[in-house]
């Protein structure tokens, strides 16, 4: 052994890649939203979003294949190693961050606010300015119904969000299994469970979007039906949005494993991802609790 | 995520290209992974953006130099006080220390580079684009956005400019960057420092910063979080700031500020670092209180989750509420003490010289603390009352930002620079820019607090005659102190590009303490360290 | 060296000598007119009297330092760098000091919160950007909108002493009385702030907000709107009249009969419409729609020449009463009487190039409102 000596890290086009696809991604949603409401979507606008898709999916590939391949060379030391795993914990919490404040926004309107609306509480007196308005939760009857038509009915916990609870739970189970498996070199065990994740977290998409439909066009609950539509759809929306990018993560590593890239013990995109879906397991926990039960 | 590391002799991988210099070229730049290419990179955005956001000062100085509307239309002075907020904060103060960090940290531990200098690259480029499209609000329809830096719903939501959305969309990609910036922070100094380099052995700036990006973490997806309600509020007709739908504007406070507060003190925390890096090598005596330091950073940043609410005492939140966070608030004085009475003490029995970083730097002590004791007086609720949204707070804020953060972010860049490029600046050219500064800065903001105390709110465009001389003072004290920061870039120009100047030694100073001194030379090569270095 | 320090020091002993002196000089937060006012300033005069003291003990240290400890002074640097014993009472002095300061901060705060007991209630609402007064038992209720002529915010005329803190119609308050405030506001976050009273409430639409005072002195006491609130933030000023509790009834009578009247439909000539007309819509309108009509598009449209004010009256009428939701076209319907309305519409339409040639009348504009 010689003395440790550092690695020099190579230049990369992939960072200015990424920042421009990020701002055009985002520029033109910016644009379409603002033009939907203030005029017309322009084919400019659309056109510009279609380039930022594929400029974006072109760029998280080639990032991802570079670095997986300089994975498979070997390339990567046991400290670079660490750095990724103690980066992926603390992105991880700061997605955790991202749903407090919704959380945040859920628990204040439903202790605070709508009581006081209510002529409840410490602020009661507010309620002289919405007469014939009472406080509840969930909230069906808006104070102002003219503006935020309340829905009329409410999704019932123990039907289809229950059925939710269990395909997630069951899916982090099965999904553990696959790392077991992994873990134990049974290629064959290891996708099957995979596969049975996927499955799982399809269903449960599948039934989100089933319940969306459902709550829309029968119960008329929407974004816009006051403040428990809006903290209902912000709170499952962004998690259905996040289990979308969890499966896509353990597609990839469907693939991953396929291609025989993980060794029994340096598999640190698996884990990556294993930890990605069980924090929007236990994401949806909280939701289940919050939204749906209490 | 590139590779960098430490490599286990004999059985590392020798195929990849090794760069022993820069690339030539704009290209250099934009393919960078070097952290230093990265944060002059910081440090230039950081000063275009103070140089806008200093011009859009002066627009509004020069509106209230005289009661009376002269110049701009009060709708474009809104726009003029709530951009100029933003590009200080978010392109000005944050940018600068991501860019310090980028130089130092990895000198600072012994490490070859930043832990994910991919990341790293993309973590910077991402600013540009968004502070493009920031500034591209002014000329749309209706204006820049007109609410205030702190955008408080309804004003921002439902009576905005329709350019609200690229603003949004702007902090979104502002709050990508910084929260990959913060990662990248953490993950270099949990995992890239030099072996013997124990956390109780880190420099301060490396503390600072780490409990810094600690703080990014933790409230950034909170900003994000609450714009993203503002945009359904806007567009999808949620009524999340309404409260026709079970809402509440004040719900926005709550959450804006929960991001708000830790985000000041973002703003100030490494500025303690480099503080007390010079104050201890100008006084050539060991820092006083090490431990201490460490500690009072760390309770200031726990302490900073739960007070956000005393930017809101005329909200009309309950009794209870209001008494907690002025307790709250109030402790936070305690540990930011310690750091000031660390300082003074440091300095008591030194040997102390005055070269320009260190003149920043006392002066940095004496005017943050002024600032922070007006803090303390806002703190105390019912006196809130009356200082509430007048210029006392603008002065408050100032006077922590400003002659804190600012000058502290030029003593860090006359003390450093040598290091960095190898030559000494000017050093009667730094002399003058401080004096004048300093002079400067004082005018401007001293007399805030009498006419706030006498009644003048924030966020006006003209004013009642019995504020009319004071703010003539602010004004030129203004211009003073903005025409003071042209010696600074041409100091710093003829050092660095103009090649002016005397050679810096391996120590530049006296008898510095850090790995960046006593085991780097000067200029620092382009690659930092090529071998762990040693740790004593 | 040595003269660089000096300045330095006498700069820093001018800054804090000035700042007491200069409080002295009023320059400094009023005592005001309360008793609560009163508490909040001797609060701040102690507070502000530590907080010096603190700053003097620090700076002096550290001046003696810089003065004493400077290497050209030969001074040798010593090598000590911690000490638990320093460091934990320079943690319990200033907890110390929090603490004496946080209990008459506490006993005012708790007074400030009690708003029980008291004599007359006024509901003070936020408008984009004036303020509206009802007296919740007396049935007055009114609107109050800054007085200044346009001509001395242009700097065209000179300005008068009380610039941009002079109202048409200030809030009349009598002495001696507990008056408790309830505050909304119709569109954005407003504050309502009279120094003299020690009051500042944020207006929150949708909610209320409560405070109180109790005035000893009769006088005029000025004030302005502190939360930023769009393009008019600086120009809802806050003018209260207080007066003996004689006088007082004496306005509430007044105002009775005045409102009364006010509500009675007279007929008025084309000409009285368009003179009353230009008033109305100089204090109402100009600030979005601009004094010449041409509006601050596209957040503000221009009415010169707009389809609805050359297009059918009664949808000119109908936006004006009604307002429309969402935007900052606010419900005029409360706020003006239907005279006001009828002269303000007449004047859009034959204003400024908009020779339409029709008017409105009281008497219309009285039939759509009650039509709703
Ligand atoms: C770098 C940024 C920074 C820093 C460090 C601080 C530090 C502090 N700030 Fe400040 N603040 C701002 C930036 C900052 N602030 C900004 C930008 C705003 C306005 C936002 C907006 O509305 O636009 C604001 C507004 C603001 C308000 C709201 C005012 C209002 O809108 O009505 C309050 C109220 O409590 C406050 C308090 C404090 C306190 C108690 C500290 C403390 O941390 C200060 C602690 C320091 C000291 C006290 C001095 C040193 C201590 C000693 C020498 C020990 C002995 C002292 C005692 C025992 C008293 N700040
Ligand atoms: C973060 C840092 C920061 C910094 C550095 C500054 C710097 C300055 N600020 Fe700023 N300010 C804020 C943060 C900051 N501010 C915030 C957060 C607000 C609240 C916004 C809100 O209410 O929403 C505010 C609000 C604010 C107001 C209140 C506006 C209002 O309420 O309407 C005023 C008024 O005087 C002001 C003045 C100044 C001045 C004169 C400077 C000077 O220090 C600037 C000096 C200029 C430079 C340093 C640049 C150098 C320029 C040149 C060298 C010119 C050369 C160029 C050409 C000739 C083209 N600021
Ligand atoms: C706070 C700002 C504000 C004030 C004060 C104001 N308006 Fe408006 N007004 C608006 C806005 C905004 C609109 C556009 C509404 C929309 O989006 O259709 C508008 C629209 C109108 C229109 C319709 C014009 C068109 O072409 O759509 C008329 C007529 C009008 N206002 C008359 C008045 C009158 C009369 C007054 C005073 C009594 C007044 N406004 C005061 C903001 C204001
Ligand atoms: Cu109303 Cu400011
Ligand atoms: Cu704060």
């Amino acid at each position: 052994m010689n003395t440790p000596r550092y690695y020099v890290p190579a230049r990369s086009h992939w960072p200015i890649l990424g920042a421009f696809a990020v701002f055009l991604t985002l520029f033109s949603m910016a644009s379409i939203i603002h033009e939907s409401t203030h005029s017309q979507v322009s084919m400019f606008s659309i056109a510009m979003a279609v380039v930022a898709g594929f400029l974006m999916l072109y760029m998280l590939f080639g990032w991802f294949s570079e670095v997986v391949n300089e994975g498979l060379r070997g390339l990567n030391s046991d400290q670079l190693k660490r750095s990724f795993r103690i980066s992926m914990g603390w992105f991880i919490f700061s997605e955790v961050m991202f749903f407090a404040g919704f959380f945040g926004a859920l628990f204040y309107a439903r202790t605070f606010s709508v009581p006081w609306i209510g002529g409840e509480g410490v602020k009661g007196i507010s309620g002289m300015l919405w007469e014939g308005f009472t406080a509840h939760w969930p909230l069906v009857k808006t104070p102002d119904m003219t503006q935020f038509q309340g829905p009329m009915g409410l999704i019932d916990a123990w039907s289809l969000p229950f059925i939710n609870t269990v395909l997630l739970i069951v899916s982090s189970f099965t999904l553990t299994f696959a790392h077991h498996s992994l873990r134990h070199e049974n290629k064959a065990k290891t996708l099957f469970w995979l596969r049975s994740t996927l499955f799982l977290g399809a269903a449960f998409l599948c039934v989100q979007v089933a319940e969306y439909g459902h709550a829309i066009h029968e119960l008329n609950l929407t974004v816009s039906s006051g403040i428990y539509g809006s903290t209902f759809y912000m709170l499952t929306g962004f998690h259905g949005a996040h289990v979308t990018l969890g499966a896509i993560m353990i597609f990839v590593m469907y693939r991953r494993v396929d291609n025989g890239h993980f060794t029994p013990d340096d598999h640190f995109g698996f884990e990556a991802a294993a930890w990605y879906w069980h924090f929007v397991d236990v994401v949806w926990l909280m939701l289940f609790t919050f939204v749906y039960v209490l | 995520m590139s590779q960098t590391g430490v490599l286990e002799g004999a059985d590392a991988p020798t195929d990849e290209e090794h760069h022993h210099g820069p690339d030539k070229g704009i290209l250099r730049w934009v393919y960078t992974t070097n952290h230093k290419d990265i944060g002059t990179m910081y440090l230039l955005l950081a000063l275009g953006s103070l140089l806008i956001g200093g011009v859009m000062a002066f627009v509004i100085r020069a509106e209230l130099f005289q009661p009376g509307l002269q110049l701009v239309d009060p709708n474009f002075f809104n726009q003029m006080t709530t951009m100029h907020g933003l590009i200080m904060v978010f392109g000005a103060i944050m940018p600068a220390f991501v860019g310090l960090a980028n130089w130092l940290i990895p000198m600072m531990i012994g490490a070859p580079d930043m832990a994910l200098p991919r990341i790293n690259n993309w973590s910077f480029w991402l600013l540009p684009f968004a502070f493009s499209m920031l500034l591209s609000t002014l000329f749309m329809e209706g204006g820049a956005p007109n609410f205030g830096w702190t955008f408080y719903a309804p004003l921002s939501t439902t009576y905005a400019p329709p350019s609200v959305t690229f603003f949004i969309f702007a902090v979104h990609i502002m709050g990508i960057s910084s929260v990959m910036g913060a990662v990248n922070v953490i993950v270099t100094i949990f995992n890239m420092r030099a072996p013997g380099m124990t956390f109780m052995k880190m420099p301060l700036f490396v503390w600072t910063w780490l409990i810094t990006a600690f703080l990014l973490i933790a409230v950034m997806p909170v900003l994000a979080g609450v714009v993203t309600m503002m945009l359904m509020d806007i567009h999808f007709g949620a009524s999340f700031f309404n409260a026709a739908g079970g809402g509440d504007p004040v719900l926005f406070q709550h959450v804006f500020w929960f991001f708000g507060h830790p985000e000041v003190y973002i703003m100030i925390l490494p500025a303690f670092g480099i503080i007390s890096h010079i104050i201890s090598t100008f006084s050539r005596k060991p820092l006083f209180g090490y431990t201490s330091m460490v500690f009072a950073t760390s309770s200031i940043a726990i302490l900073s989750f739960i007070v956000w609410a005393h930017h809101m005492f005329t909200v009309g939140m309950p009794l209870a509420g209001e008494l907690f966070f002025m307790y709250s608030t109030m402790l936070i004085a305690v540990p930011t003490g310690v750091k000031v009475f660390n300082w003074v003490t440091t300095m008591f029995r030194g040997s102390m010289t005055f070269e320009t970083p260190m003149l920043f730097a006392i002066a940095f002590v004496v005017l943050f603390t002024i600032g922070g004791l007006s803090g303390l007086m806002l703190a105390i609720a019912p006196a809130d009352f009356q200082y509430h949204d007048t210029y006392f707070v603008v002065a408050h804020f100032h006077y922590v930002l400003v002659p804190g953060a600012l000058f502290s972010i030029l003593a860090a860049v006359y003390y450093w620079l040598p290091k960095w490029c190898g030559r000494m600046y000017n050093e009667s050219l730094g002399k003058w820019h401080f004096w004048l500064s300093f002079i400067g800065v004082n005018l401007t903001f001293f007399p805030m607090h009498f006419v706030g105390l006498a009644g003048m709110p924030r966020r006006i465009p003209d004013y009642a005659l019995q504020f009319a001389d004071f703010n003539a003072v602010v004004s030129v004290g203004a211009f003073l102190f903005g025409a003071s920061q042209l010696i600074f870039i041409y100091n710093v120009w003829r050092t660095t590009i103009g090649k002016k100047g005397i050679k810096a030694t391996d120590l530049v100073w006296e008898k510095p303490e850090g790995l960046e001194w006593t085991a780097l030379p000067s200029p620092v090569p382009y690659h930092t360290f090529q071998t762990p270095p040693k740790v004593d | 060296m040595k003269r660089v320090g000096f300045s330095a020091v006498s700069a820093l002993l001018l800054l804090i000598t000035s700042q007491s002196a200069l409080a002295e000089w009023g320059l400094n937060m009023t005592e005001g007119v309360t008793r609560v006012s009163h508490e909040v300033h001797d609060l701040h005069m102690t507070i502000f009297y530590i907080c010096v003291a603190i700053a003097v003990v620090v700076f002096g240290v550290m001046l003696y330092s810089i003065i004493y400890h400077r290497k050209s002074r030969g001074a040798k640097a010593e090598n000590f760098h911690e000490s638990t014993v320093v460091e934990i009472i320079w943690t319990v002095i200033p907890l110390v000091i929090l603490v004496g300061m946080c209990i008459p901060a506490t006993a005012t705060l708790i007074d400030m919160y009690d708003n029980t007991d008291s004599e007359i209630d006024i509901q003070v609402t936020g408008y984009q950007w004036k303020w509206r007064y009802t007296y919740l038992n007396e049935g007055v209720d009114f609107f109050s909108n800054l007085s200044t002529p346009s001509e001395q915010l242009d700097n065209t005329q000179d300005k008068n002493i009380n610039y941009l803190l002079e109202v048409d119609k200030p809030l009349v308050l009598p002495v001696d009385t507990k008056v408790r405030f309830l505050f909304t506001s119709k569109d954005v976050i407003h504050s309502w702030w009279v120094p003299e009273l020690a009051v500042k409430k944020d207006t929150i639409p949708g909610f209320i907000n409560e405070s109180w005072t109790k005035i000893d002195k009769p006088g005029i006491y000025r004030g302005q709107c502190t939360e930023l609130c769009g393009k008019g933030h600086g120009y809802m000023p806050i003018v209260v009249k207080a007066v003996s509790k004689q006088e007082y009834k004496t306005w509430v009578t007044a105002q009775a009969v005045a409102q009364a009247a006010a509500k009675e439909i007279k007929d008025m000539s084309f000409d009285e419409l368009m003179i009353q007309g230009e008033k109305v819509y100089n204090t109402n309108c100009a600030a979005c729609h601009k004094k010449d009509g041409t509006g601050i598009p596209p957040m503000f449209p221009a009415l010169k020449d707009s389809s609805i004010a050359m297009g059918d009256i009664s949808n000119h009428i109908k936006i004006v009463l009604k307002g429309k939701q969402g935007t900052a076209m606010s419900a005029f319907a409360e706020q003006l009487s239907v005279s006001d309305i009828a002269s303000v519409v007449t004047y859009e339409r034959n204003a400024w190039g908009n020779n339409k040639g029709d008017y409105a009348t009281p008497m219309s504009v009285k039939k759509i409102k009650d039509n709703k």
